[in-house]
Formats: C-alpha cells, structure tokens, sequence
C-alpha cells in the first residue's frame, strides 16, 4: 500500500493509495482543471483507481483529496520549480 | 528540490489501522469525514479536548474512525450521551455523528430537547434519506414519492425538514450543505467547532447501495451530480423554506448563526442570581471562579 511516485510537470502532484480506492470516481468527475482519468489496472479489490492523465495541468488544488470518501487520494501545490541536478 | 508531503492531509485525524473503512464505493459518509478532518485540522483545537459520539447505522460508524475519543452508543442516543459527557467534562469540545434516521427518528426527542436547551454540542447530520445499515427503511427524511423496502410503493409521509426543526427548536448555528459542495462543508464544520451551543449541521449524501440503487438514480457520483445541478446556495434563508422534495431543488447555506446563553450558562447565571455568593459556578477552571467566597 505504498503511495505512487508524485508525477512533477505542472504547479501540482497528487499521490494515489490505491488499494484503498473504491473507484467512486468522484476525484475524476470534480477534478476542476480535468487532470485525472481511471487507470487501466484493477487494485486487489478489483476496482479501477484514478491516475494523473495530465501532469501539467493538475493545480495540485487537492479538490480531490477533499472529494475521496475513501482517503485514497490527495493533491499537493508544488512550490519550488523542479531544478535538473 | 520540490518540497512534497508524501502524507495525507487527514489522515492523522482517522484510525489508519481501520481503513479501508466499510462504506460503500461513492457512500457520500466518508466525504463528509474527510471534510470533518479538514475541520478539526484547522479548528486549532486540543485533538485531545475533542470527542466524537455516534449512534448506529452506517454514519454511527464514523466514531470508530476517528483518531479522537470517540463513543459508538446505542442507537438514537448519542446527545444525551453527549450532554453527559459536556456537563461531567465542560472542558471538552462534543461533537455528534450521527445519521438521520439516528438522529430524528429513534433520538428525534433528544434533538428537539438539546437544541431547546442550547446544550453546548455540535451536531453533524448525515442525511441520505435512508436507514443504510438495516436494509433501506423509510427514515423521517424520506421525501415523499421515494421508494423503500418498507415503502415499496413510494413514500407517501411527509418528511422532517431538518435544519427547520432544529431552527424552530432554538440551535444557534444551522446549516446545510450537500457532499458535492465540500470546501463549504469543511467551513461550516470549523465554525461549528469554534461555536459555543447548539450546532446542527446537515450534510446531504448519497447512499448509492440503497436509496439510489431502489429509486434508480444511478451511483453515488450521480447523485453529486444531481446535488450540483439543484442546489441554489441561500445563506440566511428562512429554514422554513428549505424542505426538500424528491430529486428536486435544494436550498443549502449557512441558514442561522446568533447568540443565545448554553444551558450550563444559563443555570449558573440564575443559580448565581438566586443564591448569590454562596453559588460556585459549575464548569469553571479552579481558582478562577467564585473566588471571593
Ligand atoms: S490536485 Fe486539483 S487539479 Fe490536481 S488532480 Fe487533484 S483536483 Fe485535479
Ligand atoms: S474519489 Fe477516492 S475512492 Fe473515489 S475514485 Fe477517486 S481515489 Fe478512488
Ligand atoms: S448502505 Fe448506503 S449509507 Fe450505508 S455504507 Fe452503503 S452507501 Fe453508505
């Protein structure tokens, strides 16, 4: 049940537990900037979970965080732009 | 390097050994929770100073998943359990969830009585329209023309309208908000929480497993849909007007917010009025009342 790799092109990164994801699709539909789209995987439980379709546009506005009745899910702003080593 | 909490938000607030919770896929309760830990995370309150008492039924679960002292009672009665807990312990900040089959129907008389006397708790009301965890009776929020097990036909009794009721009973705060309107039920629930008295919040939510799937009204992400389609956001309105019809329009806000003195306040204020210097004031810190006696 470890978290997913954050994915760090846009101002925002979220991060999915999904094995605890009930595939609502709640964090899909209210997502305001449209970043989320189900997963062609199924978790454990056999429900498809969400995965950042589109880095660059995610806010990181953690609406979907907000929205999860599960807790599966959260967005966070990121607040330094990724600097290449 | 970019700087990343890798933790969520709320979970500190929630018993991580117990999840994944037990509710349904798109069970609008633990969105209400999720806003509920946003809540206490920005309320600034002593996480040790807050208390959480359910009743049954699927929101009564939400006691066992909050990372507080929490109290599963039996059903219908977590206020006057919460009463007890307030006037033993003033010191503590009392927060029922409960659902509304819980709250207005087997502890319908608790409400009116806590919400006449100012009892200093606040309450959260998960309304679904329905009794979840037994089946899909008819609850006393059903609106009529709904179909339940016990109403196979469709509901045909009018329905309590909720934030009305507790408005007329006398609670100082009443608001209504819907699972689909999150931030603003994250809001309500902080000032809740600072609000000294009788706080009625009711949060409207889909039970896709039930209510939806009997009266064909799609999942859980449906019916937000449908809660942002019909809702009108009247802060201030007359509770009066709120009553809410099947699948039809909702009126949410921030309908009363006012002063009037909590029970305990108002027994010491008469006590102190009546016996004068010989009365101690109940539920105050040591030492600081009363002290010329
Ligand atoms: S953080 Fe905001 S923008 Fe990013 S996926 Fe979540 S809801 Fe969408
Ligand atoms: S809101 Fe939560 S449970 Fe629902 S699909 Fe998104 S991550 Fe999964
Ligand atoms: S039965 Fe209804 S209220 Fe209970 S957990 Fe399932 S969806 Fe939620």
């Amino acid at each position: 049940m470890s978290d997913s790799e954050p994915a760090k092109k846009g101002k925002g990164a979220v991060f999915v537990q999904a094995e605890i994801c009930k595939g609502c699709s709640y964090c899909i539909e209210f997502c305001p900037t449209h970043s989320l789209e189900f997963s062609q995987e199924f978790n454990s439980k056999g429900y498809h979970y969400p995965v950042l379709a589109k880095p660059e546009a995610c806010s990181g506005c953690d609406l979907c965080g907000l929205y999860c009745p599960d807790f599966a899910i959260f967005g966070v702003r990121i607040k330094e732009p990724v600097k290449k080593p | 390097m970019s700087e990343v909490l890798a933790e969520n938000p709320v979970l500190s607030y929630l018993r991580q050994d117990r999840l994944p919770h037990i509710w349904c896929p798109g069970c609008g309760i633990g969105t209400t929770v999720n806003c509920f830990a946003r809540a206490l995370k920005e309320s600034g309150l002593d996480m040790n100073k807050v208390v959480v008492v359910s009743g049954i039924g699927c929101t009564g679960r939400v006691a066992g998943y909050m990372n507080l002292d929490s109290f599963h009672t039996t059903h219908g009665r977590p206020i006057p359990f919460a009463t007890g807990l307030k006037l033993a312990n003033p010191e503590l900040k009392v927060v029922v969830y409960s659902g509304d089959g819980d709250l207005s129907a087997i502890g319908g008389n608790h409400f009116v009585h806590a919400a006449r006397r100012n009892m200093d708790i606040m309450v959260v009301c998960v309304t679904n329209f329905t009794y979840g965890m037994t089946g899909g009776q008819v609850a006393p929020t059903t609106p009529i023309g709904a179909t339940q097990t016990t109403m196979p036909y469709g509901n045909f009794e009018n329905p309590f309208n909720l934030p009305f009721l507790a408005d007329a009973c006398g609670a100082v705060y009443v608001a209504r908000w819907t699972v689909f309107h999150v931030r603003q039920l994250a809001r309500a629930m902080k000032e809740g929480l600072a609000k000294k008295g009788f706080v009625f919040i009711e949060a409207l939510a889909p039970c896709p497993t039930l209510y939806s799937r009997r009266n064909k009204l799609g999942d859980g992400v449906d019916q937000l849909k449908y809660y942002k389609e019909k809702s009108a956001i009247k802060n201030g309105a007359d509770t009066k007007e709120a009553a809410l019809s099947f699948q039809g329009d909702i009126i949410v806000g921030k309908f009363v917010d006012r002063e009037r003195p909590t029970w305990l306040d108002a027994m010491n204020r008469h006590y102190s009025n009546v016996f004068q210097g010989k009365y101690r004031p109940y539920g105050q810190p040591y030492g600081v009342s009363n002290a010329k006696d």
